[in-house]
């Protein structure tokens, strides 16, 4: 809020002298910020409504059901989709963040392959995640032989959002500001213990918001992973990360497409699951930042 | 670099493994995580375990669905699992030896038998339903109660492309209402069978249709406009009752309407079709397999009937036993 008010008071006054044109921006303002958030209570307040009747415990304590709405559940699609989430963020958090520090403390950005590095890590942010899900059918599951698993998922998934793991830590570590290196440096520590006591520690809010956001998208894909196996049916959660397994968008999408009306009902609920997960992870992520924050 | 990730995973089995069971906790039915993946071969036995891997056709996986249901009452720790790919896609893995059971709403193509001789593996071919492809129409259609299979083509051929655009070109006794078209998605077997019938050639089709592979899609569309046509499954057309119009089909020998009887008697013609599993040598020779597939099998009426899929007539019913059997002795 302290943030907030300075930049305000400032248009408060500005405002005087030229009214009309500062309202007009403003109202601007406010309908694109309007727009999203119409939309985003449109749907939140829909799937709410619509799957009400069935966001009880049948929801995670049962199995799936193609015979009766009434008795079906999203256990084995809830427990894959933590399975598949917490081992992609395993695999590609410390990969994306190694990849980060050496981008930004140790490369020579006036070499050309560093550039070109550059150049396709942004690049790949933009990949359609199909392209992902061919990638990983070939290469993961067919020629590394991993099969149809949580493993082949998640790293698959990892691939697709360690682009963005990357970007996102590499802003966070160039905030961090260059008198902190220097001091530390000056004081005669070595680069290694510089990056891991001071530059990591203060980039942490960053990065961690920058990863959640990497594994919110990830949670949410159901492309690729239909090309990577995800099964529609199965009553068992996964034992192991070389499992079958299923995920809740793939669960979702397939009841919606059941012609029973009982099953959209369930769709709309899980979908208020999905939403509560990604809700989860996003606090802990606000926690996270404001744990960690640090003023210079 | 595998090996390292290899090495990687190894140690994020365990992180999960640990948060996961704390995750869990409350639930009681996740089976304990140490156990890895379970061999099949616990010969005999009341109880097997091991997984029964099923693919293939979005119109059958309700019916391998249901029976894995069903079965899951009797051997609750065998695994079937149930994926929708398409027949195509099913088969593609099929033939890839990375499933036990293909699925599919059409025989097996040429290509597709070729592709699973060159990974050496080997199937037969069990008809387990009847599915009768519902052509639908508006409720406030009054004036296409029956349609020839030539004005279905006239409708859906490649030529009918941006030139048929009201009823009254197909029948000049048809009124003159904008014709709609909505239809199956080019990825699956309903599409194939549906232009192999009515145009005389598969996949050649008018493009200017609204191809959904959700018929959710097709049910809103033409529930929403008095001149628009449809086709799906008929398990879609009963849900759906309420809202849409079954026409009757004429293939020459009269007006036939799409029900359970006409379709297993052979009198809806062109448009009932066999539903297929193709299960794979290899499974027919595991007792996790042969458990499901005698399941399956044995009770496949019952399992028809609860997945409200047209049951085989009692000449089929007895062809499947005896092809199942069969196929049994002969593994």
């Amino acid at each position: 809020m302290a943030v907030l008010s300075t930049p305000r008071s400032a248009v408060q006054l500005a405002s005087k002298g030229r009214p009309v044109r500062e309202h007009l921006f403003r109202i601007a303002l406010i309908a694109s910020l309007g727009i999203a958030f119409v939309f985003l209570a449109a749907l939140l307040s829909y799937v709410l409504v619509e799957g009400w009747p069935r966001i009880d415990s049948r929801l995670w304590e049962n199995m799936p059901s193609v015979r009766n709405p009434d008795i079906a559940g999203a256990q084995s699609a809830i427990t894959g989709t933590l399975w598949v989430i917490s081992l992609t963020a395993v695999l590609t958090l410390p990969t994306g963040i190694a990849a980060a520090i050496y981008l930004e403390e140790y490369a020579d950005k006036t070499r050309w392959w560093n550039r070109v590095i550059e150049l396709n890590i942004q690049n790949l942010a933009a990949i359609p995640s199909i392209v992902y899900g061919i990638l990983g059918l070939g290469i993961i599951a067919r020629t590394f032989g991993l099969g149809f698993s949580v493993i082949t998922a998640s790293m698959t998934l990892g691939l697709l959002v360690l682009p963005i793991v990357i970007i996102a830590s590499r802003e966070a570590i160039r905030a961090v500001p260059p008198s902190i290196r220097e001091g530390s440096l000056a004081l005669g520590a070595t680069q290694w213990q510089t990056i891991s006591r001071q530059v990591l520690p203060a980039s942490i809010p960053g990065i961690a918001t920058g990863s959640i956001l990497a594994l919110s998208r990830a949670i949410g894909e159901a492309a690729p992973l239909l090309m990577l196996g995800a099964v529609s049916f199965i009553r068992f959660n996964p034992d192991g990360v070389f499992a079958s397994y299923t995920v809740l968008p793939i669960q979702i999408f397939n009841w919606i497409s059941q012609s029973r009306e009982g099953f959209h009902v369930l769709a709309s609920a899980a979908i208020v699951i999905l939403l509560l997960i990604l809700l989860l992870m996003n606090s802990v992520a606000i926690w996270l930042r404001n744990r960690y924050q640090k003023r210079w | 670099m595998t090996s390292g990730q290899r090495r990687l995973s190894a140690a994020a089995t365990a992180a999960i493994v640990v948060a996961l069971s704390a995750a869990c906790g409350g639930t009681n039915t996740t089976p304990p995580a140490g156990d890895g993946t379970a061999t099949a071969s616990q010969a005999a036995g009341a109880e097997l375990s091991g997984q029964v891997k099923a693919d293939g056709s979005s119109t059958v996986a309700p019916l391998t669905s249901a029976a894995a249901e069903f079965f899951a009452e009797e051997q609750p720790k065998i695994n079937v699992t149930v994926g929708t790919s398409g027949t195509g896609g099913g088969f593609e893995k099929f033939c890839n030896g990375e499933t036990d059971i293909s699925d599919a709403s059409r025989p097996i193509k040429d290509e597709e038998k070729a592709a699973c001789e060159a990974k050496g593996v080997k199937f037969s071919e069990l008809t387990v339903a009847t599915d009768a492809l519902t052509v639908v129409v508006n409720k406030d259609n009054t004036w296409a109660k029956c349609l020839t299979t030539a004005q279905l083509k006239k409708m859906w051929e490649p030529a009918a492309d941006g030139k048929i655009t009201t009823w009254k070109q197909v029948d000049a006794k048809f009124p003159d209402e904008p014709l709609k078209l909505f239809g199956a998605g080019t990825d699956s077997g309903t599409f194939d069978y549906f232009t192999d019938e009515i145009n005389g050639e598969e996949g050649a089709s008018r493009k200017d249709y609204s191809p959904s592979e959700d018929d959710n899609v097709t049910v809103q569309g033409v529930s929403g406009s008095k001149g628009g046509l449809g086709y799906f499954g008929f398990t879609y057309f009963e849900e759906n009752a309420d809202k849409l119009k079954a026409v009757e089909i004429d293939s020459g020998d009269g007006c036939v309407a799409p029900s359970v009887a006409a379709a297993q008697d052979g009198t809806y013609t062109p448009l009932a079709r066999p539903l297929f599993i193709y299960p794979s040598a290899a499974i027919t020779k595991k007792p996790e397999g042969v458990a499901f597939l005698d399941f399956y099998v044995g009770n496949i009426s019952k399992i028809a009937t609860d997945a409200k899929f047209i049951p085989l007539n009692p000449e089929q019913e007895a062809k499947l036993k005896s092809d199942y059997a069969a196929l049994k002795t002969q593994g």
